[in-house]
Order: structure tokens, then sequence, then C-alpha cells
């Protein structure tokens, strides 16, 4: 087979057909990618990922490909245009599931099945089929229609009824956070799956409800009212293990710094740094004492960091052996921090429209057998020649009527708000 | 050795050696609910994330934490002192049966004591281990001390999380230990899979910073391609937008009858989009709200140019109708027609829901004899149709499979084993 980019990794020998678009699904074929997986991001221009119609966009000119979303989940996929709503399209997409072994979506649970892609169709003709899916309520149950993205499922698993200040809340919880939760759950899983398929030969359905994967992050919360019957509600920065904790101001335009004192020894360490005389003060003397008095503490602490440099505290603070840390903005992740760059947690690949592009890398570093990220988030159909001529060898007659009949679809097949020009 | 396995697990032929703190207790967990047999090593005494609340019925005890049974199920149990010469001998033991070690410790820290990962790979070629650190194992800040709130900070989601006029906060619970465990369970898995695969072991180097990093959504690429700095917004999402038009507010949180949901409000831009407009308003509409938008055009509505005034006249036509409904009907409404609201639902709500009952989330109650009860543990985060995610085994009391692995497994003798208690190593 000739394949455009040579792929490393564990997992060269692994097959990925991706049906899912928007946040929590497409990470799990970018960590497999970045491992060496072949994946293929089936996509279209009449119903596009969302993300790719959503900024930040290259020089803040909105289009398909011009997108840091719609490509920042996609790293090292392939991307082909396929409609799926087409009979002819949907045979094509059977011959990528046989071809495949790991089919990831993350559509409502009426979608695939619209398709004749739900599991249980799918594994009439590809019986060992890995079949993952997630979405908002898992494939089942009395929801299981509700559709919606991370922002709604970080909300229906609690995490907006905890956020926010004890006197006021429920915040909007930022980033979609669910999405940031599910994909490695689902991933572990996936893992496990193929694990469970090379000993018996089995595939299996992987349902990933995305508010049971975020309610299991609050865990603890839920067994405290199962056992306790408490409603949990915001703390803020406040936990009940350590005293004085906060996050507190420092000197610059809203720069932050958080600190966590846990017990006498670092509190001892913390009075040492700090070097004033409230620290001396017998409201802070002992652990209980300084809980006590946590709202004086946390002002004099507050006091003392008003003046100073944001970093220059964590660093003080750190080398007395006291847990703290700037609070980081993505400006400071990016250009300034010093362990980000040691650990190349950001890479940067050549994207065919935006340039050299940022891309996410996993979290965790394998000493003999590192990622490789293998090209940017794909444009939309880039690799159409690549898939239909090399994976499912077709002709140029073969792939000339799939253009003719819209089963391959261009941007002018994209709909009249979309259109290029309109 | 007895084994409590109710079915074979995805993941029955591993065994962990589960070494991690509080940092990276969820590792060990979910692997173990997936089926591997985990043994977790406290110090003797136990270990201090048994000091963390909240407790069963509210005694603090050891071995009453609700957070260390929930952190810890499908573990067995036993102590160790590795810092000792005698305690060493018999982890090195314990690792020749070992498929992965799971370790939070200092960097450098194992590696001191002679069991760093070359010294394991003398005794088992073939071992993972996974070492779950706030920065990862090496750099300028790998000896950084961690907490919970401070790693969270340094991962970029307290900045972005609070009330524009008040401070930043971090969100609930110790989610940066969380996500450190389960990215520690994702690369142990890797790794694992790679060994199966070639026969070879390596050693994993979690950062539990770089973790949280990945929960920002595309916040980095924001500043990578914009240069715009994502600041919280309380209530609202703010679409950062390049003059002339300027960053556009949206309602995120809206107050309902009995609580509140979470709505994108009137977005438009897509067809899908278009049709959860005109749906949300013909349901307000039928009810006597939202005349001043009744002919408002939904089509042209885009996030990118829309007037700041334009949108608030939308985001309240929303919020004075959403507030004469309950998060239930809200809920039901929105799961039948697909209008994207949200119930903030409490962690009761969570209990109550019938829609986790359904897909039984609830299902498993786990029994506590020690405590005489038994309760309900939250379920999957995914189900599978083969080698389910079960709680195998509460969590372990302190010790409490001493006998069964250091008598029965190691078959040390008698007076071997009481030696070894009395002199602090067990």
């Amino acid at each position: 087979m000739n394949e455009p980019y040579q792929r490393k990794g564990i997992l060269t020998g692994l097959k990925v057909i991706d049906f899912s678009w928007v946040g929590a699904g497409p990470q799990l074929g970018r960590e497999l990618a970045a491992h060496g997986a072949l994946v293929v991001r089936v996509e279209s221009h009449k119903y596009p990922c969302i993300l790719r119609l959503g900024p930040p966009f290259k020089d803040n000119v909105p289009g398909i490909n011009r997108g840091a979303f719609g490509m920042c989940f996609n790293t090292g996929k392939y991307s082909v245009c396929l409609r799926l709503d087409k009979p002819k399209g949907r045979e094509l997409a059977k011959k990528l599931i046989i071809w495949a072994d790991v089919l990831t979506q993350s559509m409502t649970s009426d979608v695939m099945a619209g398709w004749g892609l739900d599991y249980e169709k799918v594994r009439q003709f590809k019986p060992d089929i890995i079949y993952y899916s997630t979405n908002q309520p898992g494939l089942t149950g009395p929801y299981r229609n509700f559709g919606g993205y991370g922002n709604h499922g970080a909300a229906c698993a609690g995490f907006e009824s905890v956020a926010g200040y004890p006197d006021l809340y429920p915040d909007f919880v930022p980033s979609a956070y669910t999405d940031f939760i599910c994909p490695w759950f689902g991933l572990t899983a996936l893992l496990g799956a193929l694990a469970y398929k090379r000993r018996t030969g089995k595939g299996m359905l992987l349902d990933q409800s995305q508010w049971q994967a975020g309610a299991n992050f609050l865990g603890p919360a839920l067994l405290d009212y199962v056992v306790n019957g408490r409603i949990a509600t915001p703390l803020a920065n406040r936990d009940p293990q350590n005293c004085p904790q906060g996050v507190f101001r420092s000197r610059g335009e809203d720069r932050w710094v958080a600190i966590a004192v846990k017990d006498d020894e670092q509190w001892q360490a913390f009075c040492r740094v700090v070097a004033e005389e409230w620290t001396g003060d017998a409201r802070f003397a002992t652990f209980a004492s300084r809980k006590e008095n946590e709202d004086e503490l946390e002002a004099l602490v507050g006091r003392w960091t008003a003046n100073r440099v944001a970093e220059d505290v964590m660093r003080l603070l750190q080398s007395a052996g006291v847990p703290a840390g700037m609070v980081q903005t993505t400006q400071d992740l990016v250009d300034h921090d010093p362990q980000v760059r040691h650990r190349r947690a950001f890479e940067w690949l050549e994207h065919k429209e935006i340039g050299l592009a940022l891309h996410n890398t996993p979290a965790y570093r394998l000493s003999k057998t590192p990622h490789h990220l293998l090209k940017a988030g794909p444009i939309i159909g880039e690799d159409n020649e690549f898939v239909y001529r090399e994976i499912l060898g077709l002709t140029d007659d073969d792939i000339g009527d799939l253009y003719a009949e819209e089963v391959i679809d261009t941007e002018y097949d994209a709909p009249e708000i979309r259109k290029p020009n309109s | 050795m007895e084994m409590q396995q109710p079915e074979e697990g995805m993941l029955s032929p591993y065994r962990i050696l589960d070494l991690a703190d509080r940092k990276a207790l969820l590792a060990g967990k979910v692997l173990g609910n997936f089926g591997a047999d985990v043994i977790k090593i406290e110090r003797p005494g136990g270990d201090p994330a048994r000091d963390i609340s909240p407790f069963y019925k509210d005694q603090a005890h050891p071995e009453k934490s609700l957070y260390w049974f929930y952190c810890n199920t499908s573990k067995r149990g036993i102590t160790l002192d590795i810092a000792k010469p005698g305690g060493r001998e018999l982890f090195k033991r314990l690792v020749k049966t070992a498929d992965a070690i799971i370790e939070s410790f200092e960097p450098g820290y194992m590696a001191s004591l002679g069991l760093g990962y070359d010294d394991l790979c003398k005794i088992k070629p073939d071992v993972v281990m996974t070492s779950v650190s706030p920065f990862g194992q090496t750099g300028p800040y790998a000896h950084f001390k961690h907490s919970n709130l401070t790693t969270w900070s340094m991962g970029g989601q307290t900045y972005i999380s609070g009330e524009p006029a008040r401070q930043p906060i971090q969100r609930y619970l110790h989610q940066a230990d969380f996500a450190g465990g389960l990215h520690g369970a994702l690369g142990t898995m890797m790794a694992l899979t790679h060994r199966d695969l070639s026969g070879q072991g390596q050693h994993v180097d979690v950062s539990i910073q770089q973790a949280v990093i990945l929960t920002l959504m595309v916040y980095a690429e924001y500043w990578d391609v914009l240069k715009v700095v994502q600041r919280r917004t309380g209530r609202q999402y703010v679409t950062p937008r390049a003059a002339p038009y300027g960053p556009l507010t949206t309602r995120g949180v809206y107050p309902c009858k009995d609580g509140y949901i979470v709505s994108l409000g009137f977005r438009g831009g897509t067809a899908g989009h278009i049709a959860i407009c005109e749906a949300i308003r013909a349901w307000g509409l039928s009810e006597g709200y939202m005349q001043e938008i009744k002919d408002y055009d939904f089509r042209q509505l885009n996030q990118s140019t829309i007037s700041q005034a334009e949108r608030d006249v939308l985001d309240n036509a929303l919020a004075a109708f959403v507030l004469t409904k309950t998060k239930q009907e809200l809920m039901d409404r929105a799961a039948a027609e697909e209008l994207q609201f949200a119930p903030c639902n409490t962690v009761e709500d969570l209990f109550n829901s019938a829609h986790f009952r359904a897909r039984g989330f609830w299902d498993q109650v786990v029994d506590h004899p020690e405590l005489g009860d038994a309760f309900p543990y939250p379920g999957a985060p995914i189900d599978t149709s083969e080698g389910a995610w079960l709680v195998r085994r509460r969590a372990p009391l302190i010790g409490e499979h001493n006998d069964e692995i250091y008598v029965g497994e190691l078959g040390l003798g008698r007076e071997q084993f009481t030696a070894l208690k009395a002199n602090g190593i067990i």
C-alpha cells in the first residue's frame, strides 16, 4: 500500500475507522494515531464537523479548513469525504468497516442506527469489530436521544452544581469539561478490549455515556450523598485538608498565585519564607486554629503576595518545600513555561491552510516507543486519493463516478450558507 | 490464593502493584474495575489518603474514608515499608509476578532505593513501570511539590474558571489528581499493549500538569493562532472576536423554576442549530413568550458578527421563558426535540436520575461487612458488552491481604511473617 506518511509506534498494525465528531469522540483516534494507528476520519462538506465552522480561524477569516478547533482533535488522521446519507456512501463505509479493527462514533444513538451502522448491524458483517460509541446519554435509556456538547455534559454530570463560590453558584464550567474526561476512560477501555480480543478473538461494543464518565470524577461526592445524604456545594479554592489554601492576587494585571499548605511542617516552612510578624500569631499555631481563622489568614497571605510576582512567590515557596504554583494563562503555557517546553507538551506541525500550528501530545512519555505526531489535523478530504485508491482499491473511473454522484462531496456541495464566496 | 472475581474482566490476566498516593489512586482503580489483579501497597499504618473526607457517617477514621473507598475499589491491600532493606526485598519478590508497577513518589525516589525502572528490569525484564508525578520525571519543575490546586493552576484551568470580578477558582474535589490517575491507567495500558505485542516493557512517565493541559479544549490553540488569552467568564461564555466586533458574551447558565440549566442559547450558524433555535422559539411562542423575537431570522444569526445588544435580546427572551419551567420539563423536551437544555444536576439528581437507573449506573451494591452496611457505588464510565466494569471488591482495609499474599502466595513462614511485622516492615 502506498501510504503518504510513515507511521511509527506501538499501534502501527491497528486500523481505525472514525465516524466521530466534535470534541469527545475524535480524541480517541488522535491518541491512537499518535502511537502509529492508521486512522481514517469520515467527513462530508454537506454535514461537516461543527468544530470546523467555529473559531479560532487563521487571521480571523472563517473557512472550513482555517480553524484550529476543527484541526486540534484530529492530529495524525487521514480525512476522507464520504456522504453517509447516500446508499452508495454507506456501502463504501461498510467496506471501510470491514477493513478496520476499531470503529469510533460520537453521534446520538439513532443516527448510526438510521444508516444501518449500529453495533448489532455492523457485527453481522464484521463480527469481531471493536465498536466504540461515545455520546452524552449513551446508547440506551430514556434520554438516549439527547444531543449536546461537553458544556451540557458537564451540567448533566453534576459539575455545574459544585462550580462557583459558596455564596454564588452554579457557575458555567468552562472548556466543555466532560469532553476531556471521557476520551481517557474510553481509550483505557479500548486498549482493554484489544487485549481481550487478542485472548478470545471476540470484539465488543463500548457504550460510553459521557454523563456517567463525568460523574465518576465526582465519585467521592456521590458516595457522600449515598451514605450521608449530603448534597455537595462549591468550596471554591478551599480544601478540608489544607490551610491556608487559596488563589492569591499577585503583582500585575489579573495575576494570581496558588498556595496550598498541608501540615505543620509545611506551615513552618511557609512562615520562614514569609518572615512576617503575623506568622507567629497564636491563632495560627495549629492546623485546627488556622482553619478556625482561615478568613483572616487568607487576607494576610493575600497582603503578602499582592506586591510580589507570582512566579517569584512560586519559586520561593517551592524551594522551601511548600506547594505553590502560578495561575498560568495559555500564553504562559505556550510561550514561557520551561517545563512544558522541556516535555515538548506542544508540537508545531505544518497545516495546509493555517501554517505552523500548535498540536497537543499525550500526557505520558513512553521510554522506548515514543509517540509520533504523523501530521497536522487534516483539511477536509485531504486524503481522498489515499483512502479510495489505496485502501478501497478503486479505479479512476470509480472515483470519478463517486464525485459525479456527490458520494465524495466537495466545497460546492456545502449548504448555501457556507458556499465559497457566498 | 483466594480470588473473588465475579467474572472475567477484560484486564483479568494483568497484575498491577499500586504504590501510588492520592495523586494517582484512580489508575489502579480503573484497571482493577476492568478486571486487573491490583495490589495496593501502603506504608505500615496505612496511606495518608485514608484521612481524606468525606467519611462514612461523618466519622473521621482511616477505615471510613469514602474518598478512599471510591478511589481504591477492586484492589487487594497489603502494607510494606519499601524504604527498609527487608521491605525492598519483599517488594522485589512481588515484582516477579507483576505486569506493571504504578508509583507516584518524587521523581528519583524509587531509584534511590534501588527500585528504579532499570533495577526492576533486572528482576523482571518485561515489566512496565508507570510513574505519575506533578510535572514529569525530568525538567526544571520535576521536583516541585504537588497539591491538587497548585498543579491544576499550573495546567491553566484555574485561570479560566470563576467570575471575572472574583478570584479564579479550581474545580470541585481533586480533578488534577483524578486526571493524573486516569492518564496513568491509560499510559500503563499503552505500555502493556506494546509488551503483549513485542515482549518489551518500558517506563511510562505521566505529567499531571500535561493531563490538565489536555482539558483546555481549544484555548492553547486560541493563543497560538490569534494571540487571544482565554479568561474566566463566570456564568457566561465569551467568544473572542477581532475588531470591530470585539468579544461576545453569551449566557451559559439560566435560572429555571427549581434550579438552573445550561444552554448555549440561540446560536444559528448551521442547519442543525437553526432548527434548534426555531424549535425552542416555537415552544416559547406557544406559551405566550418570546414575542420580541417572533420574526427573528435565525438563518442570518452569526456569532462572528452579531452585536452584543442583539445577543442580549435573544438571551433575555430565552431566560424569561426558561424561568417558567422545571429542570425536568426542560430536559424531557430537550431529549425529545434536541433543544440542548441541560439541567445543572446535583449529586442528589444523579442518584435519582431515571436515565442513570435505566442504564444500571446505581445497580451495584457493595458490601462493607465491617460497617454492617452495604450501599450502591457509582457505575461505569463506559459500559462494555464483554468484560464489564465492576467493583470487584470494596477498597481494602489496612493490611487486609497481608496474610493472603505474604504467607499464601510468597510462602513466608509464620515466624518470618511475625518478625517482619515486629520490625515495622509490614
